[in-house]
């Protein structure tokens, strides 16, 4: 099965039990190097979807909390190497298909093919680039569908409906519908916004052609993933979850609460 | 659809560089996805690419508009000052063996070639219908440049600048204040120049339709590094005209220093299509050739994708982007503008590096022997001269004095420290 086809199966699943899937994402290498593996066995019994996250230097659509556990990640000494290593071991054990979300330069550094090569011998399922539009990205979609990988696109409030049409028809796995034009991590959303939001994601919705859509940016609560839940295929924990483990909670009781619809 | 990102630019086929350069003088670059051969693009988030296409669209517009450029050769007359002298540097000529010219760019109001571009697109923002300005600053004169063509247009005006720099250019920092922007110290990534372009991109966006982000050097996403350098050509169009006036020629060489490139963009339009003038990018080499001691990025980089766009790169195995070092602000930044990437793949263009030490030395030699006392930034430019002149004897040197150096005293004060009579101890 393809990347993007076990990436819907994931979220297909979730709708099953009447639940809206949860899309969690890991810095990979946060606290610890060697906290890794426990870190993504534990989002991986609560999660449907895993996004791993490259530590980058610069990175400019995130805020406080990813800027800093990537910059923890980078002090430790994670590389794309290291995480793709890691992740051999790891992902063929995991239930929920692991998508790599890293900047694009990373990427290139070792050579695109050979990066998306790797990848894929690694088990990841596809990449989400934030830094990597629509317009530059066919020749690294056809690299990744030759290796049975998804390349997930992103969709904005201020998104055009005619570019959410094309975004939508370009993804693969699902329709990532970031709820706030900003970086990551950004303060719950205040009642009104949580209107503007569940109108927002029904005209994504309504442009998708079919493509699923999951609701990300700024997903921190239940009564938060509730809102959003009659709108979209899933939600995007990623910045409340770093929190989480910077708290030391425990991760898989957060994530299980933060969708349980009881 | 392009490719090009896949892998390192092709080496050139013979015959391919002549091909290059007539397509960027015919104006075929940058193309329609805003490459200049395989640099440049528009590697930004989703939420972005709407502000960069209507930019685009807008400073076509503006620049098709005889209204808009009247006005801009207005402001640039009345306002900055322009046309800035060409000025014949006596001194400095006698003691190198060889006539050097200098363009003063640091005789343009508020004190460097950066209010050219800041005047140019904050008559942009009002074009766009933007309500409010940020800018990122290294040196500061960026940020000056910027909160004073605020001032004059009216818009509201926030400096990201990262802490080091707010220590180092500390005088820039409190021109900004009194001409009223609010600056921002960053406090994160290296807390230069490249973590401020971070913050202000951030801020960006998260508010892409209400504010403009005024990129202060030709780097960043398409359409900036062209817009930039269509408002800093004016360098090089007086340039060129200038010498011809005065000399009744054009120079043998010329030389402008280059961190995110937009001086030297400018300077070097003026005459790219003059197959005789040799074109010199000095870059800063700051305390020599090891990695994290320099900023020289043509020099030493590799192709790779930062702050939106496909250009040459100081950056480790892994990806991640180093800190740099150079003696002066204005230069320390890892990348540099695609089209700089262009011209040094092509080869229209020798890019050097020069160290903190030359620069320095250069920078004496320029107040003792000019009365003249130019930013560390050109007198990186300012070294490369001398070293042309040395290996040439007698060939014409242009060099373009893009800023001047008060914003420096402190540094000075630190680096080079006066003593003797009168001095400092």
């Amino acid at each position: 099965m393809s990347g993007g086809a076990r990436i819907r199966a994931a979220i297909e699943s979730a709708r099953a039990n009447r639940r809206p899937a949860l899309v969690a994402y890991l810095t990979a290498g946060f606290p610890r190097l060697d906290q890794f593996g426990p870190l993504l066995r534990a989002t991986d019994a609560a999660a449907d979807v895993i996004e791993v996250g490259v530590p980058f230097s610069d990175p400019m659509a995130d805020g406080a909390t990813i800027q800093r556990s990537s910059r923890v990640a980078l002090e430790q000494g994670v590389t794309l190497r290291w995480i793709l290593d890691a992740l051999g071991g790891l992902a063929p054990h995991a239930r929920a298909p692991i998508l790599l979300m890293s900047y694009l330069n990373p990427l290139l550094a070792g050579g695109l093919t050979e990066t998306i090569r790797r990848a894929a011998a690694a088990g990841v399922a596809g990449f989400i680039i934030p830094d990597l539009p629509l317009e530059e990205s066919p020749g690294l979609r056809e690299l990744a569908r030759s290796h049975g990988m998804a390349l997930v696109q992103m969709v904005t409030p201020v998104t055009p409906d005619e570019r959410i049409r094309a975004l939508a028809a370009a993804t693969d796995g699902f329709l990532y519908a970031v709820t706030v034009a900003g970086i990551t991590g950004g303060s719950a959303a205040s009642p009104g916004e949580e209107q503007r939001i569940g109108a927002y994601l029904d005209r994504v919705r309504s442009l998708s052609g079919g493509a699923m859509t999951c609701a990300g940016f700024g997903v921190r609560s239940r009564a938060q993933v509730r809102a959003l839940a009659p709108h979209a295929d899933g939600v995007i924990v990623g910045s409340a979850l770093i929190e989480a483990i910077e708290n030391k909670q425990n991760i898989t009781n957060f994530l299980t609460e933060l969708v349980s619809t009881t | 659809m392009t490719t090009t990102i896949l892998g390192p630019p092709d080496r050139l086929a013979p015959g391919q560089a002549a091909t290059e350069l007539a397509r960027l003088l015919a104006g075929d670059y940058p193309d329609a996805a805003g490459r200049f051969g395989p640099f440049g693009g528009r590697f930004v988030p989703e939420t972005l690419m709407g502000a960069v296409t209507r930019l685009d669209r807008v400073a076509r517009a503006a620049f098709a508009d005889p209204a808009f450029r009247a006005e801009l050769d207005r402001e640039s007359r009345d306002w900055i000052g322009r046309p800035t002298p060409l000025c014949y540097a006596a001194g400095l000529s006698r003691a190198w063996g060889a006539p050097v010219w200098l363009k003063r760019e640091d005789l343009a109001h508020t004190g460097a070639h950066k209010i050219n571009n800041a005047l140019g697109q904050a008559l942009l923002a009002r074009r766009l219908g933007a309500t409010r300005i940020v800018a990122e600053t290294g040196a500061g004169q960026h940020g000056v440049a910027t909160a004073a063509a605020c001032a004059r247009l009216g818009f509201p005006c926030r400096v990201y600048m990262g802490s080091i720099d707010v220590e180092r250019q500390a005088p820039n920092v409190d021109r900004m204040l009194r001409l009223g922007a609010e600056v921002v110290p960053v406090e994160t990534g290296d807390r230069t120049l490249r973590a401020a372009i971070d913050e202000a991109l951030r801020h960006w966006v998260s508010d892409p339709l209400e504010t403009h982000y005024l990129l202060g050097s030709a780097v960043g996403p398409h359409p900036f590094p062209w817009i930039v350098r269509e408002f800093q050509s004016v360098i090089g169009r007086e340039s060129r005209a200038q010498m011809i006036e005065r000399t009744g020629r054009l120079p043998d060489a010329a030389f402008a220093c280059v961190g995110g490139g937009s001086n030297a963009i400018g300077f070097f339009h003026g005459f790219l299509a003059d197959p005789r003038v040799a074109l010199f990018g000095l870059e800063a080499g700051g305390r020599g050739p090891g990695l994290g001691e320099h900023s020289a990025t043509l020099s030493h980089g590799r192709p790779g994708v930062l702050h939106g766009t496909y250009s040459m790169l100081l950056q480790d195995s892994d990806g991640q982007v180093i800190e740099t070092h150079s003696v002066c602000a204005g230069l320390d930044y890892p990348g540099v503008g695609p089209e700089h990437s262009f011209l040094n793949w092509i080869g229209r263009v020798r890019y050097e590096a020069v160290t903190d030490r030359e620069a320095l030395d250069a920078h004496a030699e320029c107040c003792a022997r000019e009365g003249i006392l130019p930013a560390l930034e050109p007198s990186h430019a300012l070294a490369g001269a001398r070293r042309f002149a040395s290996a040439n004897p007698g060939a014409v040197l242009l060099v373009n004095l893009c800023g001047r150096g008060d914003k420096d005293m402190p540094i000075l004060a630190r680096e080079a420290p006066m003593t003797g009579p009168g001095g400092r101890p």
